[in-house]
């Protein structure tokens, strides 16, 4: 306990929300990519191993987009998750519409094998040292609070992050749209039956889900290195994050999401050497007590 | 083809059906004209669920033909059977348990006009009003039941495939459930039952059909003389 009292009597108050900020900023990308791959999760029934290198992909693609078209990053922020999200309907519709008949674990190991064919030929063009993305002109600079400083970049990727993540949890559970979502996860079969055409709402919701990590990659491009690995670097974690939540809730992949990156936040101003660990106890704690995740709808 | 058959809504010949490897329809024919109400008798396993499921499109593999409206189903995915006006109530009554009741109402896409408003369908079913903000999975069983058919009458669906509406129900319920059917059976639904209870299939249905180890084994063009339904009773006890 005096050890505790010593590190926060010595710690800045600067340097401890700086900390918080980045683990919310780092949460905010969790949350993102928690998101979709619940999404994916609940109507295909196929963990998403290749959402990584979906995010990688949009952040690579701003770049290449840049260095040899000038488009900007506005412009990329559109367009990049469009052809990302066209690459995962593609997908959807002639690869893994296959293995759904079969056990999950091809699945699995199929967007696994897809992630290391992207990573690998873009290691191979690029190698694997990251890219610098600079920062759009509108939004460098910064805010001086008074007990920290609060660069803008930033604050548009938290206002950003919680504004989709929200616009999707509300499409998701408010909406029309979102009841044959919901409906589809649940019992695809009964709404077949219906008359709608649940094949097509799943190659839909994989291209939006596809296409949201790929949104979260443009927003990662500024602050992260762009680098082919960049996805597999973050994926484990998100995964996590899914099992914090409670596999398939949206709600809950959004909250542990900023929750997991907060944490880690936390972590790194008491006990750095912990800070890439402290979610995969965090998971172990929540299994212990919640088997199917915090807003785990199932026992 | 016989005139009985080109004027029935449903023409069911020669139907198999498999789950899986295994083949559970052997040749099934049987049909429905218009505006009738129709039953499927049988045990637990006769394959009376399983008729309902081959013709709304959902076994791993099904052959034969069933003429809708005269037009051929056998090889059309569900959702395109649906889009034709064939409205299905499942055995579990697919309630879904992240809807809402209304949400759950209101799911089954509209597929053409002339189907009942959610006013009409709150005076045949006033529990639902009451609980419309509630998860569907919440409700009674018979409230249940009642949600499962009121959804699939706003569609404009005008053939209703009902795979056993008392199951499991209080007797109070199974009443009122056969008042909704003969309701219904009034304003011009055809209907195809699927059930076990025997005096409640005699007093709504115009004929019976019965089924015994997928294949059908008995049909009673007309219903409710005593003695032919003591003979059905055979088959479902004996």
């Amino acid at each position: 306990m005096h050890n505790l009292m010593d590190t926060l009597s010595n710690l800045s108050i600067d340097a401890f929300m700086g900390q918080l900020m980045l683990g919310l900023i780092n949460g905010a990308f969790y949350a993102m990519l928690s998101l979709g791959l619940a999404l994916i999760f609940g109507m295909l029934n196929i963990v998403n191993f290749v959402h990584g290198a979906q995010y990688m992909l949009g952040a690579m693609l701003a770049w290449i987009l840049l260095q040899t078209l000038g488009i900007n990053y506005w412009v990329s922020l559109l367009l990049a998750p469009f052809i990302v999200g066209a690459f995962g309907l593609l997908l959807e519709r002639f690869v893994l519409r296959r293995v759904y008949a079969l056990d999950p674990a091809y699945g699995l190991l199929l967007t696994f094998g897809i992630a290391l064919l992207l990573e690998g030929s873009f290691r191979q063009k690029l190698g694997s040292s990251g890219q610098p993305y600079a920062i759009p002109a509108e939004l460098r600079g910064g805010w001086d609070l008074g007990f920290m400083y609060m660069p803008t970049y930033r604050a548009w990727v938290l206002i950003a992050s919680i504004t989709i993540c929200f616009a999707v949890w509300y499409v998701f559970e408010r909406t029309r749209l979102g009841s044959y979502l919901r409906a589809a996860t649940e019992k695809p079969q009964l709404v077949r039956a219906f008359g709608i055409d649940v094949s097509k709402m799943i190659n839909l919701t994989y291209g939006l889900g596809v296409a949201l990590a790929a949104v979260a990659g443009v927003l990662a491009a500024p602050i992260y290195q762009v680098s082919p690995l960049m996805g597999s670097n973050i994926i484990i974690v998100v995964f996590a994050v899914v099992v914090i939540g409670g596999l398939g809730s949206m709600s809950g992949a959004i909250v542990s999401g900023f929750l997991v990156g907060f944490v880690e936040g936390l972590t790194k101003v008491f006990y750095p050497a912990a800070s890439s660990t402290v979610v995969f106890v965090l998971m172990a704690c929540v299994l212990l007590v919640k088997p199917a995740g915090l807003f785990g709808r199932r026992a | 083809m016989t005139n009985e058959a080109t004027s029935a809504v449903l023409c069911v010949r020669d139907l198999h059906g498999w789950y899986g490897d295994s083949h559970v329809l052997h040749a099934v024919s049987f049909d429905v004209r218009p505006g009738q109400l129709v039953t499927l008798l049988g045990r637990n396993g006769a394959g009376k669920s399983t008729t309902l499921k081959a013709m709304m499109g959902l076994l791993d593999k099904r052959r034969g033909s069933i003429l809708f409206r005269g037009k051929e189903t056998i090889a059309a995915q569900a959702n395109q059977i649906a889009r034709q006006g064939l409205a299905y109530c499942p055995e579990d009554r697919g309630i879904f348990a992240t809807l809402s009741v209304e949400e759950n109402l209101r799911l089954p896409p509209k597929i053409r006009d002339g189907g009942m408003g959610i006013e009409a369908i709150y005076r045949l079913f006033p529990n639902l009003k009451d609980r419309a903000k509630s998860v569907g999975t919440k409700l009674s069983g018979g409230e249940q039941q009642m949600l499962a058919i009121a959804r699939i009458l706003r569609t404009g669906a005008d053939t209703l495939l009902l795979d056993e509406p008392t199951e499991g129900l209080a007797p109070v319920i199974v009443k009122q459930i056969g008042a909704v059917i003969r309701e219904l059976k009034g304003l011009g639904y055809t209907i195809l039952l699927v059930e076990q209870n025997i005096k409640f299939a005699a007093k709504v249905a115009d004929q019976h059909y019965v089924l015994e180890n997928g294949r059908v084994v008995e049909h009673i063009p007309h219903a409710a003389h005593a003695d032919e339904v003591r003979g059905i009773a055979n088959y479902l006890h004996a």
